[in-house]
């Protein structure tokens, strides 16, 4: 039997089946006025330092966060936040390098979202991977520590660009790690322009308060935004 | 610590997007077009590694990966005219203005495919 080659044009988003996930997610997330945040780094950045820190003021500020801790194994990450006292769940990754939405939604499970004001998605310790992965978030956080090199952001292109906000941790060790923060600026501002940068030590607390008021206002903001249009 | 670890899993989501793509009774893939984006996060060498192990026992195994690549475009609002980026900083090759309005460059899209009808040839 012979057969005929056929052409046929498709026109379709490899990820479209993780994009549908995310959009059902982030729709589900902001009919119970949850405001997510998806944290991406190199591992080591302190990403988990700084959340622990995150976490404590915003409950302080008489917010409801909650957590969800990727890592390709072992809870301690998830152990280090659930100290902070607020519901936090860990996503064993068994290997993959990154989060996908699939995964948000099944550790969602169970959990009543109405009780929270603030999901913190914490991704995988990796720069490359979690920039294709829509994960349902409002805004994608990408951190940078000062002890990584100024030029951090021009290697990694793609995440650096898909991200809304950055965030250059561990300000405390700048000094004598001789960082140069204005190139770090620059390179962050060079490959996302206009991007807002908060500069921070969760140990010595600068930075953070400006941090999580920023978080608080966010909050605010699409909140009562939403109320307006559900009126 | 950079494996190509989600080029793999990006390898599989494409075959399984070809897979219910293809029309019923066809059983051999021969080619994928792909459209992928500089700013995609994806190695191309990765994807097409990982595209010979997703594909095996599936109608595409044996297919041919054809990936356009497509560079950076931004908007310059100076220009008002669209730019394709020269290296990685993102102003307008032409007349130097910062822009992030970004046209082109994270495409991560299958293109069409290329498959054996075996209707057309028996009816």
């Amino acid at each position: 039997m012979t057969t005929i080659p056929r052409v046929l044009e498709i026109r379709q988003k490899v990820l479209s089946k993780n994009d549908e996930l995310a959009r059902g997610l982030r729709d589900r997330l902001h009919a119970h006025g949850v405001f997510t945040l998806n944290f991406v780094s190199s591992p080591g950045t302190g990403k988990t330092r700084l959340l622990e820190e995150t976490l404590g003021r915003l409950v302080a500020r008489g917010l409801r966060p909650a957590a969800l801790v990727g890592d390709l194994a072992t809870d301690n990450d998830a152990q280090r936040l659930m100290r902070s006292g607020v519901p936090v769940r860990q996503i064993t990754t068994a290997g993959r390098c990154h989060l996908e939405a699939e995964m948000i939604a099944s550790h969602l499970e169970g959990w009543d979202l109405g009780r929270f004001d603030v999901l913190i998605i914490e991704n995988v310790g990796n720069l490359v991977c979690p920039s294709s992965y829509d994960l349902g978030e409002d805004l994608r956080v990408v951190m940078l520590s000062v002890t990584e090199g100024e030029d951090k952001p021009l290697k990694y292109p793609s995440l650096f660009n898909s991200a809304d906000l950055a965030i250059i941790t561990k300000l405390d060790l700048a000094e004598a790690c001789e960082t140069d923060l204005a190139a770090m600026r620059e390179n962050l501002q060079a490959i996302r322009p206009g991007i807002r940068v908060f500069e921070t030590s969760a140990k010595t607390g600068a930075g953070m308060g400006e941090w999580v008021s920023f978080l608080g206002e966010q909050h605010r903001i699409r909140h009562a935004a939403r109320e307006a249009t559900a009126e | 610590m950079e494996r190509p670890v989600h080029e793999l899993s990006i390898a599989h989501s494409l075959v399984s997007l070809v897979q219910q793509q293809l029309p019923e009774g066809v059983t051999r893939v021969t080619a994928v077009d792909m459209r992928l984006g500089a700013l995609a996060g994806v190695v191309r060498g990765a994807l097409e590694f990982c595209y010979g192990i997703a594909t095996e026992g599936t109608p595409l195994q044996g297919s041919t990966l054809r990936i356009v690549e497509l560079p950076v475009v931004i908007h310059c609002p100076e220009c008002r005219a669209d730019r394709p980026l020269e290296g990685l900083a993102f102003r307008c090759p032409v007349c130097g203005r910062v822009s992030g309005d970004i046209r082109q460059g994270r495409e991560l899209d299958l293109a069409s495919i290329e498959y054996d009808d075996p209707e057309a040839a028996s009816a």
